[in-house]
């Protein structure tokens, strides 16, 4: 794939950008070498991308299991100098690494923050109202067989705990502010210029939420934070939403909640291993699940296509960079 | 039928008292009325020993009752059984339900007792009593009517007010939850919520990667409500948070509200990407989304029915959307419940739940102090709660 002439466009690694008007434009402007279209070990292809007369600078990258941007890929591409995360996530950028080296990283700023809070509360109305427990009764024919569906439960009132209140958990408590909810979160310190009650651990806001929403970064520390005292804490009338990563559960201790009743439902967009999903769900009617779907609206695309390029084309004139991540 | 055993159980739990006494009985003070209402019982023990078997089956739904003086009350599909008690606690329920009479020889049974009912609750939705100058005819004793639903469709108001028959309904018990649900549906329809479940649950992540129609942004959306009235004021208010811009077509404008105006329902349409209904159901109303409604929303457009099913013309909805002429619909209501059009069912891009915008829990256990409120308040000749046919009636009310 790559080109024996001089190359005239800059050389940009790709990782996932599958999308095809997405791919097609940034093949017009950039010397695009290709992971998924390449047909090699991920070993082999950046060696031979590091070969090129034109190594990459730049990458581009939606992130997910399969590719690490670590210390042995930054070994074998010495020529990069920016990587572009097209998700809203970066835990699958080693940061510290980057710094070291000095590598510019930048990500989708808030392109997705508004999509992602929007699902989240779609999700979130679907459990406790249960609208699409009740559209699969109405599309099974049951309707005029069973009479009426089991009741919902009142939005207004609940209470709203928000792990992690960045971007995305403040558009949502904007959201769910209009519904009569109460906003309670946590986040490693409290937000001052917020008036929502903060509680300094997630057991603490698990006990006093109705609803428990994960809407933080995967990293160390959250790794699992919703764990079996963190369910339990938050009991058996509660429900879980998630949209941060799948990780920030503890899958298994979910699922046996739900299972034993001991939690009362779960909106899950995102989890452990995608694309598997515990097959235990599929047969519960108080959980909604969606395919990591959250921020992927035609116009979030759209949004997206123009933030990366705005970014590429800003590292490459040697401007600064719209939404910088390193440096900090 | 369980209810039936319930019934037929003898009244240990409420011995021959009066209910002034009781502090777990109705509040309301026992009237002249009411004295004379005791007297009228025992007379009524001996009329029914010559009645039917139906009547003898209600004198013995009433005989725990019977010795207290409480008020005869007409029902129509409680079923639920809380609810029930509550109002048996109370009245002297004739429950149509349970009477396994015809709608004809019930009423007529009733306006035949020594002491007819004055008041009458109904469920609405599917009810096949419809308070019209036949009902009114056959009991004429009524004076009171408590509508349990938001719909008032079933209720010949203009009669009611022209016999002066004072008539109540939930109030705003309701309206919360069903802008709640509206706006529920409406991010379900937008962000395809169901039909992502229908695509995972099938196992189809595995199979198809993230291959599945995209939704598209709610933010910036403009949102047309059809009735701007409590429902359509609260569902304005969640979408606004979202960044939905909103207008709104109604009888008239209201002051009060900076959103958008439109005179016709047409007009509305033609500069929106989301429909909403949520005024009531009536003659001007009836079809009032019809096929010249949805050409103007036009392909990009999305239906959303809290209202009444007939409020759309259904078959030009369906038609609309096997066509792709809009692209996608949130319906709770249909012209012909239970009966959904077949064809909604294989579209992915509708989402359709069985007209339960009202049903929480909460909301339950609001329409019932609501209920008995207005009911006690009829009943003590006070000021109806949440009345429907204008205050003045009341007035004459409790002077009669």
């Amino acid at each position: 794939m790559t080109s024996s002439e001089p190359p005239v466009l800059p050389t940009l690694l790709m990782f996932r950008v599958r999308e095809l008007r997405f791919h097609a434009e940034l093949r017009e402007r950039y010397h695009v070498l290709d992971f998924f279209t390449s047909g090699e070990p991920l070993h082999g292809f950046l060696a031979a991308a590091a070969a090129d007369p034109d190594p990459p600078r730049a990458l581009v990258t939606a992130g997910g299991d399969s590719v690490s941007v670590d210390a042995a890929f930054l070994d074998a591409v010495p020529s990069l100098r920016f990587v572009f995360s097209t998700g809203a996530g970066l835990d699958h950028i080693d940061l510290d690494e980057c710094a070291r080296r000095g590598v510019a990283v930048a990500n989708s700023g808030t392109v997705y923050s508004t999509d992602v809070a929007d699902h989240a509360v779609g999700m979130l109305v679907d459990v406790l109202r249960r609208v699409s427990a009740a559209e699969r009764f109405v599309r099974r024919g049951l309707w005029p067989l069973q009479g009426d569906y089991p009741l919902g439960t009142k939005l207004g009132g609940k209470r709203v705990g928000i792990i992690g209140l960045g971007n995305i958990g403040s558009l949502m408590a904007k959201r769910l502010e209009a519904f009569g909810c109460v906003i309670h979160y946590n986040s490693r310190k409290p937000k001052e210029s917020v008036s929502y009650r903060y509680f300094t651990t997630v057991h603490d806001l698990a006990s006093e939420s109705d609803v428990l929403v994960v809407a933080c970064v995967l990293s160390k520390e959250t790794h699992h934070v919703v764990n079996r005292d963190v369910l339990d804490a938050l009991g058996k009338d509660g429900i879980v939403i998630n949209i941060g990563r799948g990780l920030n559960i503890d899958e298994a201790e979910l699922v046996s909640a739900l299972a034993e009743g001991r939690i009362a439902g779960a909106g899950l967009d995102v989890f452990e291993k995608e694309p598997k999903v515990p097959a235990e769900l599929f047969s519960m009617d108080n959980v909604v699940l969606t395919h990591h779907c959250a921020a992927f609206t035609k116009e979030s695309r759209s949004d997206l296509r123009d933030a990366t390029i705005g970014n590429l084309e800003a590292f490459f004139s040697g401007k600064p960079l719209l939404t910088p991540v390193l440096p900090r | 039928m369980r209810r039936m055993k319930k019934i037929n159980t003898p009244h240990h739990e409420t011995p021959r008292h009066d209910s002034r006494d009781s502090p777990t009985h109705r509040q309301s003070p026992v009237t002249r009325a009411a004295n004379q209402r005791e007297v009228a019982h025992s007379g009524q023990r001996e009329l029914s020993a010559k009645a039917s078997r139906e009547a003898s089956f209600r004198i013995s739904v009433m005989a725990s009752s019977a010795d207290e003086p409480l008020p005869a009350l007409l029902l129509f599909r409680v079923r639920e059984i809380d609810f029930h008690a509550a109002l048996r606690e109370r009245y002297r329920v004739l429950d149509f339900y349970t009477s396994g009479e015809a709608l004809p020889a019930f009423l007529a049974a009733a306006a035949a007792a020594a002491d007819p009912p004055r008041a009458a609750l109904i469920v609405g939705g599917g009810t096949p009593a419809r308070v019209d100058a036949a009902f009114l005819d056959a009991v004429p004793s009524l004076r009171f009517v408590f509508n349990t639903g938001a719909g008032m469709d079933h209720i010949d108001l203009a009669e009611c007010a022209r016999r002066g028959v004072a008539v109540a309904n939930s109030g705003t018990v309701y309206s919360t939850d069903v802008a709640d649900h509206a706006v529920g549906v409406l991010l379900d329809v937008l962000r395809r919520v169901s039909a992502a479940q229908r695509f995972l649950r099938r196992g189809l992540w595995p199979l198809q990667g993230d291959y599945h129609p995209l939704g598209t942004k709610v933010g910036g959306k403009r949102v047309g409500i059809i009735g701007l009235g409590n429902i359509g004021m609260l569902i304005a208010k969640r979408l606004q948070a979202f960044g939905c811009a909103i207008s709104y077509n109604s009888r008239k404008p209201k002051e009060s509200v900076s959103y958008k105006y439109f005179a016709t329902v047409h007009d509305l349409a033609s500069e929106s990407d989301v429909l909403v209904v949520a005024c009531a159901l009536s003659k001007e109303t009836r079809h009032v989304v019809n096929r010249d409604v949805l050409d103007a929303l036009g392909k990009d457009g999305v239906v959303i029915n809290i209202g009444r099913g007939p409020i759309i013309h259904e078959a030009e909805l369906v038609a609309a959307l096997r066509e792709g002429r809009i692209a996608g619909a949130g319906l709770d209501v249909f012209e012909k419940e239970p009966k959904v059009p077949a064809e909604l069912f294989s579209m992915d891009n509708v989402v359709l739940t069985p007209h339960v915008a009202v049903f929480t829990t909460e909301s339950r256990s609001d329409l019932r102090d609501v209920a008995i409120g207005n009911l006690e308040a009829f009943f003590a000749g006070k000021p109806l709660l949440t009345p429907v046919l204008p205050r003045s009636w009341l007035v004459e009310q409790s002077v009669a």
